[in-house]
């Protein structure tokens, strides 16, 4: 994790690690805490903080330095496990990912939970519907016949075919950036696309016809409005409204 | 409180704990306990690959990955164990690539493999290529794939539960599991679930470092749930620090990034490795380009104003081939560091990154009691455990491998365990412990502070017994660490809440961190020699006379209540390869 150090004064800076003093910057969290008020509320926290350091080293300052009732899911905290997931200033993120630098710090920067699940406590949500989607649209490989005694083959244009796909992280931060999704939680939403597509792609799979089916349904793919969200938020930079597009396309020509 | 009732407990949703689960779930009524949710393992973070002597590339074999693991650990490996993993290795690796896996493919369409650190062709000749991978993304892909086929072999999993306590029963002067206690973390509530046989794969316990590649989630809970109980830990002064981590925040680089070609050099630019290591250079055992980096900053050739680090040079490699190969690690720098790999070198330093170490088992995943004795339905897999097949040193490309390897035997035996066996009686108040533990943590009314202890941790650790020991710095350690017990006594937390008081855990995870740091000083301060990742100045040279042995630390506690730790000593097994000079 990351420990600042400010370099010394008279030290020439290094790339990267320009002269950076602390600064105060305001992070004004959204607070929810049924055990205590069925209202969620705005709370603001002054920190001082280098702004080269992620907005997860923030939210850890306040939990640990201020207010330890501050409550958010994290773990690896480089943007490969996929918990934090937020909206910050009113864009999906991952706070282990975002630097302060990069979120104009002379304002206050607001942080909320990700939008469409329901709020269990501060910036917790339940992610039990998320996880039910991307289980419906069979996310695994599905063969029939005999299998062979060593590896499968696939040539490397096969196998790149779907590898934009296989970056996701189940973090949901496109799924709850999609407006269809906040209007409707039945859609399945972009990450269980995102993740049918990676299976409908693999050149080993047997299966794509029915993933197609199941996204043919009223909550699939043609929910879809194209607006991008999903492909703004993700934090892997998977071009997912792209994946989204193609899903739709083999479902016309029924090629894939 | 609620009791279930499951003929196999998993704990931990990672590599090994899902491996280990798809097998269990196939032959018996399987529960996987963990605190994240699944696919926010550490595992997802290993970048580089999986060794497997496929030979799909080049001529190897398993003789020589067998070879190559025991010496990369120093010879303290247990050498049936490190020829079971390269010998299931090639299943592992085809298993995997059955289950789904999108492996880097060769232009034949098989699975493509590159070099990696200690791994060579012949017994040390050269570098060889072993590794398979996906990108540098291989253990992301490992995860999801193990994942998926847990949801499609229809395993149950309990998110978000925190286990606290492993429930030991004596029957017939057997000392036996009996299930495990847990926290749910959305509630507060406690629940037992007994268990004929319980797999612990919770992964290791990197926390108790400051610059570390390790998740803030990797507290080592499993190691401490076994050994307050009374079970042994095995080699935990063993403790691996990568060479690459980003410099300061220990983001992990992968070797893979010096297995397609990346060189370290110091502030004249200097390949220094060549002085090292002349035949594998950049490509060392870890340990070894650890201390080198170490040995560069120290006498002076280090990078920066302040000399703290080196370079990771990926700058002569083309563009395409480091989009191609390591997208994710150049987006780091780029992300943390605001560097572009394709023109500046990457400031990079030794970050803590694997333990060796952990809870005894034989080659089945059996934990052991003491160096011969099995605890019946205990088992244990993946970095929470040592086997030993990482010896003093663990290879790149081995933890994933382990992983499978082990958590597959393990899911399998304690499944067949399972079945053949019936449940044993839960113990009054069996929930007793746990209770305790979280009421005392949520009533607490001290002075100290959960954050600031874990932060003096962690200083402690990295200043002391981080790449180079000796006496001084272990004992100041010892000594700090004593003291950090002594004041966690008065911690108290905020959160007074039931719901999702992540305080509260936090504050239980810093009570593991400190009983392992201390299992970890004490083994260090007794192994009065160097080997692997174990390098003391006061006895630089390794001591196989002395010291060709495995340390197992337990707990005791006096009739006074008060606690210590006891040392003993296990033999290495041994059986073809001879204790060498480890050259590189």
């Amino acid at each position: 994790m990351a420990t600042p150090t400010l370099d010394k004064e008279d030290a020439k800076p290094e790339a990267g690690f320009a002269d950076s003093p602390y600064i105060t910057v305001t992070f004004r969290i959204r607070r929810f805490n049924p055990e205590v008020s069925a209202d969620a509320t705005w709370e603001d926290f002054q920190v001082e903080i280098d702004p080269k350091e992620r907005v997860l080293d923030a939210l850890h300052k306040i939990k640990w330095d201020m207010d330890g009732s501050l409550t958010f899911r994290r773990s690896c905290a480089h943007g490969i496990c996929g918990s934090d997931a937020m909206r910050i200033n009113g864009r999906n993120r991952l706070a282990c990912k975002t630097l302060i630098k990069d979120i104009n710090p002379s304002k206050p920067i607001s942080v909320e939970p990700i939008k469409g699940l329901t709020v269990l406590k501060d910036l917790v949500v339940d992610m039990d519907p998320f996880f039910q989607a991307y289980r419906d649209v069979m996310p695994f490989l599905v063969t029939t016949g005999n299998e062979p005694t060593r590896e499968r083959l696939q040539s490397p244009e096969d196998r790149e075919r779907f590898d934009d796909t296989t970056k996701c992280i189940l973090c949901a931060a496109c799924t709850s950036s999609c407006p269809v999704f906040w209007n409707d939680g039945q859609y399945f939403g972009p990450a269980a696309i995102v993740n049918a597509h990676r299976f409908i792609f693999d050149s080993r799979d047997e299966a794509g016809e029915q993933r197609l089916e199941i996204l043919n349904d009223k909550d699939g793919v043609w929910r879809c409005r194209t607006t991008f969200n999903c492909t703004d938020a993700c934090p892997r930079g998977i071009e997912v409204t792209k994946a989204i597009q193609e899903v739709k396309r083999a479902l016309i020509t029924r090629r894939f | 409180m609620k009791i279930h009732k499951y003929d196999t407990v998993i704990v931990g949703a990672g590599g090994a704990g899902m491996r280990a689960a798809i097998e269990a779930t196939k032959r018996s009524r399987t529960a996987v306990l963990t605190k994240l949710y699944p696919t926010r393992s550490h595992t997802g973070a290993a970048q580089g690959g999986m060794a497997a002597a496929l030979a799909n590339v080049e001529e190897d074999n398993w003789e020589w990955h067998t070879f190559d693991t025991i010496k990369g650990g120093d010879y303290l490996v247990d050498q049936d164990a490190a020829e079971i993993l390269a010998k299931e290795a090639i299943d592992a690796v085809l298993d995997l690539e059955k289950m789904g896996l999108p492996f880097g493919r060769t232009p034949k369409g098989e699975i493509d493999q590159r070099r990696f650190g200690g791994h060579s062709r012949n017994h040390g000749e050269a570098p060889v290529r072993r590794a398979c991978y996906s990108g540098d993304r291989t253990g992301h892909m490992i995860l999801q794939t193990l994942y998926q086929n847990c949801i499609k072999e229809g395993v149950e999993f309990f998110n978000e539960f925190y286990v606290l306590d492993q429930l030991l029963v004596e029957v017939d002067g057997v000392k036996k599991s009996a299930g495990v206690v847990a926290y749910e973390l959305a509630t507060g509530e406690i629940h037992i679930f007994q268990a004929k046989a319980v797999v612990y794969a919770s992964g290791g316990t990197g926390k108790f470092f400051k610059v570390t590649s390790n998740a803030h989630t990797l507290t080592g809970d499993g190691q401490a749930a076994c050994y307050r109980r009374g079970l042994p830990l095995e080699d935990m002064e063993f403790f691996q620090f990568h060479p690459t981590g980003i410099w300061r925040m220990g983001i992990l680089l992968t070797e893979g990034a010096r297995g397609e070609g990346g060189i370290l050099r110091n502030k004249d630019g200097e390949r220094f490795m060549e002085k090292y290591a002349p035949v594998m250079k950049d490509l060392a055992s870890r340990d070894v380009v650890s201390r080198s980096i170490y040995t560069e900053i120290r006498e002076g050739r280090g990078c920066g104003p302040e000399g703290d680090h080196v370079y990771l040079d990926l700058t002569h490699l083309p563009p395409e081939q480091l989009d191609a190969k390591l997208p994710d690690i150049t987006e780091f720098a780029r992300t943390y560091l605001g560097i572009e790999p394709y023109t500046d070198p990457i400031p990079i330093q030794p970050t803590a990154h694997y333990a060796m170490g952990g809870i005894p088992t034989n080659v089945e995943g059996e934990v052991l009691a003491d160096n011969t004795t099995v605890v019946p339905g205990l088992y244990a897999a993946g970095e929470v455990a040592c086997v030993s097949v990482h010896g003093a040193n663990r290879l790149g490309t081995n933890s994933l491998l382990d992983i499978n390897v082990f958590g597959k035997r393990a899911g399998v035996a304690a499944a067949e365990y399972s079945a053949k066996n019936d449940f044993v009686e839960l113990p009054e108040n069996a929930e007793e412990l746990v209770v305790s533990q979280v009421e005392r943590l949520r009533d607490a009314s001290g002075n100290e502070r959960v954050a600031e202890l874990r932060k003096e941790l962690q200083e402690t650790m990295d200043a002391n017994v981080m790449v180079f020991r000796t006496e001084q710095t272990i004992k100041t350690a010892v000594e700090k660490i004593a003291e950090l017990r002594e004041r966690y006594l008065n911690v108290s937390i905020q959160d007074k809440g039931r719901r999702f008081n992540t305080d509260l855990l936090e504050a239980i995870e810093l009570g593991n961190l400190l009983d392992l740091a201390e299992v970890m000083a004490q083994s260090a301060l007794a192994r009065k020699e160097s080997r692997g990742g174990h390098y003391r100045e006061d006895f630089p040279n390794r001591d196989d006379v002395n010291f060709m042995r495995h340390t197992m630390a337990y707990r005791e506690v006096g009739d006074d209540g008060t606690e210590s730790i006891r040392l003993d000593y296990k033999p290495v097994v041994q059986t073809r390869y001879q204790p060498m000079e480890r050259k590189y």
